[in-house]
């Protein structure tokens, strides 16, 4: 297990350096000046071109660049913004809201998504199969805009049960309805795979074992069925952390919470691209620790898989 | 000793008899269909049979004959749909379980009658350790705290004669050899120290070499807790050691029970003959295995009369016509063949 997680661990290094150029290398290959619009209405000051261009290496080419911005990056210099800001601070103002956003939202995947799949998988052809069944359909269909402002303008505007918007405090309370717009469509996802998880394991011998020892039914589909099903769901709500948080960018906008995505999409108006690969670094970073989270997961829940 | 239980298979009256009769377990004209997209399959029709502790009852005949189907009816674990039950009892201690409460059936599944099955490797839970699975017994069903259920949970291991218990506890199904595997499911199933067990097709899925092993660990278990037992198998071999008594099924229905070497010594049904001499035999190396003729009936189109009649190298035209009942013939044992009388005394 040891060793596993080394070589893992070790694997990470290759795809890091690689995702994080290709963004950095597309990131500074969009084309316009970086220097319009710095400075008001003027052009900006030759001496201050000079010294950013300087300070950027912006005369390399784009592998010096990358390597400089790599070598201050493992020290933890994330760099500065054209107007002198840390993006550190920027990072570190913005994205623990995005991730409190993208917790809840999984919070309530895992909830609502395995509670509705568990229960319309075990029953499957009720009333309330067809009923998960077509609202999943629904939450898939509708992009995640329209149930935002849908939502916003019903429970906020029409209704008054909540504020419109987020308040910088970003309460948990205030959270549940933006966590179910940026979760909605992967809610869905989780309900249909957990419902034919679910029904597939039912009538699987051990299932009908566990009965056969008496035990209570509670105990057969809470411990034994739902263990087994459980494996796919895993993996479809650790790899979701990472596109939750890089597609929170909608869900923010709606309910002005201030997070990574509205972040990156004012540095990629503002041109600020040390800010942009700065942030989406980071993504990278929580994509890969998710991924092998959830394969050291796996080991846990079925210990058919060995790492060796 | 004439305690073969003799049915009127002719004339069922729905619900069973419902007699008390002192039998520890005894199905008494059950009758299972399959409701399928395709029509009804009629899986059991009208079987009847019973075991005592401390005697063993064989089921035997081939796949579909409805013995396992019979058999996941008495635990309730029969799948519906498809699978119905339309007629009959299942009694246990007298008392009919197909008209019990969910709880009250749970609470004889284990304690009052166990059950293992055919391929340990699918039927234990791959994501638990062996020693949990038998453990849980007895915390959920017993109450026993954690280091308790582990001490007994490795007695049982002791019993089923697996080497290194302790260590064999925190294992998992899939580390298990094939043989060790049924030695955990029947620790398993005898943790509750049941009344009953049933074992269906026990050995099927094991090398010949550890399928005496398993029968033998059988045979000793059963004699040890004066359990009754119901050993399901499709292999004539396998009985001949182990049982009591042998009741014989086709198309979902008994055709012959006897005693064992009754039986063996001079069946009295036609499909029996044929399971016998279909045996290989050493004396006959090199040739030709002997076969029944035919394929069994298609379950939802029973044919008319006996059901083996089709495939019955004796057929007469009463055999196309009246279904055979099940009588007792001469002493102590039973079969549903209208020549029945014939097939006994002959030499």
């Amino acid at each position: 297990m040891g060793r596993y997680l080394l070589r893992r661990l070790l694997q990470l290094v290759p795809v890091f350096i690689g995702t994080t150029f290709l963004i950095y290398a597309l990131v500074w290959a969009v084309p316009g000046d970086p220097f319009a619009g710095k400075c008001g209405e003027r052009r900006c000051p030759d001496q201050y071109i000079a010294f950013m261009t300087e300070k950027y290496h912006l005369d390399q080419n784009v592998f010096v660049q990358y390597a400089n911005y790599m070598k201050n990056l493992v020290q933890g210099d994330f760099g500065q913004t054209f107007s002198q800001r840390e993006i550190s601070d920027i990072i570190l103002t913005s994205y623990p809201n995005t991730l409190k956003l993208a917790l809840v939202a999984l919070a309530i995947e895992a909830v609502i998504g395995l509670g509705a799949g568990v229960l319309t998988g075990l029953r499957r052809n009720g009333f309330l199969d067809n009923l998960v069944l077509v609202s999943t359909l629904f939450l898939i269909a509708l992009p995640v805009f329209v149930i935002g402002f849908l939502l916003q303008w019903l429970l906020g505007v029409q209704w008054g049960i909540i504020k419109p918007t987020v308040s910088s405090e970003m309460r948990l309370s205030e959270l549940i309805v933006p966590g179910f717009v940026l979760g909605s469509a992967s809610v869905a996802y989780i309900a249909r795979v957990a419902r034919t998880s679910i029904a597939e394991n039912r009538r699987a011998d051990y299932v009908r074992t566990a009965i056969a020892k008496g035990l209570p039914m509670r105990r057969v589909v809470g411990v034994h069925l739902l263990r087994n099903s459980l494996i796919p769901v895993v993996t479809l709500l650790g790899t979701d952390l990472g596109a939750l948080m890089g597609g929170a960018i909608v869900t923010e906008g709606i309910f002005g919470i201030n997070g990574i995505g509205r972040q990156v999409f004012r540095a990629i108006v503002t041109k600020e691209s040390a800010t942009v690969v700065g942030i989406v670094v980071v993504l990278v970073l929580v994509y890969l620790v998710m991924n092998l989270l959830v394969d050291l997961l796996y080991a846990a829940l079925d210990p058919r898989i060995r790492y060796e | 000793m004439s305690d073969i239980l003799v049915s009127e298979q002719s004339a069922p009256g729905p619900g069973g008899s419902g007699r008390p009769s002192g039998r520890l377990l005894e199905v008494d004209d059950l009758r299972v269909e399959f409701r399928t997209r395709d029509g009804v399959a009629k899986v059991i029709n009208g079987v009847t049979y019973h075991v005592d502790a401390g005697e063993t009852l064989a089921v035997l005949g081939e796949s579909g004959s409805g013995k396992s189907v019979t058999a996941q009816t008495i635990m309730g674990i029969l799948d519906t749909p498809p699978g119905f039950v339309t007629g009959g009892q299942v009694r246990f201690h007298g008392k009919d379980m197909l008209r019990m409460s969910s709880e009250e059936r749970r609470r004889i599944r284990g304690e009052g009658i166990a059950m293992i099955f055919q391929d340990a490797l699918s039927a234990l839970n791959p994501v638990f350790t062996v020693g949990f699975q038998i453990a849980e017994q007895f915390r959920v069903r017993r109450g026993l705290g954690r280091a308790e259920a582990k001490k007994r949970a490795i007695e049982m291991l002791d019993q089923v004669k697996i080497p290194n218990a302790k260590s064999r506890f925190n294992n998992y199904p899939h580390q298990f050899s094939g043989g060790m595997r049924q030695r955990a499911m029947i620790a398993m199933s005898l943790a509750l120290d049941p009344e009953v067990l049933i074992a269906d097709e026990p050995t099927t899925a094991l090398d010949v070499t550890v399928q005496a092993q398993i029968m033998d660990l059988l045979a000793e278990l059963q004699r040890e807790r004066h359990m009754g037992m119901i050993l399901i198998t499709h292999d004539l071999g396998v009985v001949a050691d182990v049982a009591d008594r042998i009741a014989v099924m086709y198309a979902g229905r008994i055709v012959e029970e006897a005693d064992v070497y009754d039986l063996y010594a001079k069946p009295a049904h036609p499909y029996t003959i044929g399971l016998i001499d279909s045996i290989p035999r050493m004396d006959e190396k090199g040739q030709q295995l002997r076969t029944i003729k035919g394929l069994p009936p298609n379950l939802m189109n029973i044919p008319p009369g006996c059901p083996f009649n089709p495939r019955c190298p004796m057929a007469q035209p009463v055999c196309r016509e009246k279904v055979p009942p099940l009588l007792q013939v001469g002493n102590a044992r039973a079969s549903a063949c209208h020549f029945a009388e014939e097939l006994v005394n002959r030499d």
